[in-house]
């Protein structure tokens, strides 16, 4: 009763402290942000600031050192029991996933896989939906990212600007709470660029959660409500896109946005 | 001229195509000639060497001893590379696991038997029999459930089998791994992110992408495989081809025609191999390359309305 109220009470991804190392290296010092229900989040920043590694820390790709990293209410990759955290088993981890769709900066479509292919192969494999469903469903996904004809091809025969719409399609076919954008058009030709970010505006207006990292500057503006500029492991200013962008307050942001802009 | 929408292309349009006059190249035909020449003066010198003895080939080539044998020799080579691809899969998959003890059980293994001659290996599972006579089943030092007594079976064909199968593993296992380490981490990556578990992205997303490296080796192997089964009288096992053609040539003093004769069938089998492995290297070529299938073109030009035949109703 109470774990349910707290829950839709929660916010999608709630991040405390949260620390991350490869070794020696220290790559996010203490990240805390929310990220409410039906909210699109930007993280903007230079490369190495920890956006990327941050992202993935949301679905558990990378183990989180210290902090605490929520979503949806439930602990990422650990189980608190008692006071101590015990490391999840693999599986109970493939199930968080589930519900978290992620897109890669370079796709990473299976290659021996058509579109459709692609689309339906978690629907069936992991969440054991019968083929059919899931084959009307990946059609009418493709018809959403505007691919209705290309079910049959193969990744190698599409544009760069294609396949990452074929890649949202296969994220969206799991029915996710939560997207997460790894630089989604950082590896795509410019002409290529406004057809992605179409496709994921179109997400936003439809209530989808979104955290995206970025380099377009245009598409924070005018979908983000909230933009985080990160630098160095830590976030350094956060507010709303215009607020950020127009009238930056930290030496830091005002450098970056002068070189991005 | 005015392109009509609904027009199809005009046969004078034909006029572009470009019919150019082929480059000559007269190095190759005399290459072709040079290299006729010599066979024909081989196979004619071949035909008239009385030393070849043909007439016992032609009688030779289809003996009941030797067609016992090329069977004896498929199922070794068979029974032998099922084995070593399936314990080599195995043993791959565990050297690349986060398991220390499974990576090194799999090191320890590869270590020993690429190490040691395959033919010194047959040797020791002949001899297996007279090193472990007795092999129960049970718990060690208390209850045994079944007892084998080793040296009542005369099992050669068996150990046969098991030595060539167990030396291959340890080829396959480094055939395997290269093939999975050929596969990008972002597709184990993205196949995580959907919520696949390990052994589902291994069978379904790794491997089958890995199969395009380990294919073209894998049927060396079976190729190398079917001509190591000659060695297989270490052990001894006398049944295989070689053996038999030996064994005829022991008793009628003709090595020569009967070599020829265990060629000839060793040819023919991995002639028929080879064909195997171009369908299924082909098979396993899926989406690997942009360039589209006579199909897929075919069903490209109908979706946006070729002119390929007049008047389309669209």
């Amino acid at each position: 009763m109470t774990a349910n109220l707290s829950k839709s009470i929660e916010p999608m991804v709630r991040a405390n402290g949260v620390h991350k190392n490869f070794g020696a290296l220290t790559v996010l010092k203490g990240i805390d942000l929310t990220v409410q229900r039906g909210e699109v989040m930007c993280l903007v920043g230079p490369s190495g600031s920890g956006k990327t590694t941050f992202l993935r820390c949301i679905n558990h790709l990378e183990r989180v050192n210290a902090g605490r990293l929520y979503v949806d209410g439930v602990l990422v990759g650990y189980e608190e029991r008692g006071n101590k955290l015990h490391e999840l088993h693999p599986r109970e981890a493939a199930k968080q996933r589930r519900d978290i769709g992620m897109v890669f900066q370079h796709f990473n479509l299976f290659p021996h896989m058509t579109a459709l292919e692609n689309i339906t192969e978690a629907p069936i494999r992991v969440k054991k939906q019968p083929k059919d469903k899931a084959v009307a469903n990946a059609k009418r996904l493709l018809d959403q990212v505007g691919l209705g004809e290309k079910a049959k091809a193969y990744p190698a025969q599409l544009s760069g600007g294609q396949q990452q719409r074929i890649a949202i399609a296969r994220a969206l076919a799991m029915d996710p709470k939560l997207m997460l954008f790894d630089e989604p058009t950082s590896a795509l030709d410019p002409e290529l660029v406004g057809e992605v970010l179409d496709v994921m505006k179109e997400l936003a207006r439809g209530g989808m959660t979104m955290v995206v990292v970025t380099h377009e500057m245009g598409f924070a503006r005018e979908v983000a409500d909230q933009l985080v500029f990160m630098d160095d492991g830590a976030v350094v200013e956060m507010g709303a896109p215009p607020d950020v962008l127009n009238s930056p307050r930290e030496l830091r942001t005002k450098a970056f946005l002068s070189k991005v802009l | 001229m005015t392109p009509e929408p609904s027009g199809a292309a005009q046969p004078g349009s034909a006029a572009d195509v470009i019919k150019a006059i082929p480059l000559r190249r007269p190095g190759r035909w005399i290459a072709a000639f040079v290299i006729l020449v010599l066979v024909v003066l081989f196979i004619y010198g071949a035909a008239t060497n009385a030393n070849f003895q043909w007439s016992t080939y032609r009688s030779y080539l289809f003996d009941r001893r030797i067609t016992k044998g090329v069977w004896a020799t498929l199922q070794l080579t068979f029974l032998a590379m099922a084995l070593g691809v399936v314990l080599g899969v195995a043993l791959a998959v565990m050297r690349l696991s986060a398991n220390p003890v499974l990576k090194s059980v799999a090191w320890a293994y590869l270590w020993v038997f690429r190490g040691t001659p395959v033919y010194v290996q047959l040797v020791f599972w002949g001899l297996f029999s007279s090193i472990y006579p007795h092999l129960s089943l049970g718990i060690p030092f208390a209850h045994q459930f079944a007892h084998f007594d080793i040296q009542s079976l005369q099992a050669f064909f068996f150990f046969a089998a098991l030595g060539l199968g167990l030396n291959e593993a340890a080829y396959m296992a480094e055939i395997v791994r290269a093939g999975i380490s050929s596969v990008g981490e972002g597709q184990s990556e993205a196949a995580t992110a959907l919520g696949m578990s390990w052994p589902l992205t291994m069978r379904r997303v790794v491997l089958p992408q890995a199969m395009r490296v380990i294919i073209p080796p894998t049927g060396n192997e079976l190729i190398s495989m079917l001509k190591t089964t000659s060695l297989v009288i270490a052990v001894p096992f006398t049944g295989d081809l070689y053996s038999q053609a030996r064994q005829i040539s022991g008793a009628n003093f003709r090595p020569v025609p009967l070599l020829m004769v265990a060629s000839t069938w060793y040819l023919a089998i991995t002639s028929v191999l080879m064909v195997g492995q171009y369908f299924l290297e082909k098979h396993y070529a899926k989406g690997s390359s942009r360039t589209m299938t006579a199909r897929q073109l075919r069903v490209l030009a109908k979706a946006i309305g070729n002119p390929d035949r007049g008047g389309d109703g669209a």
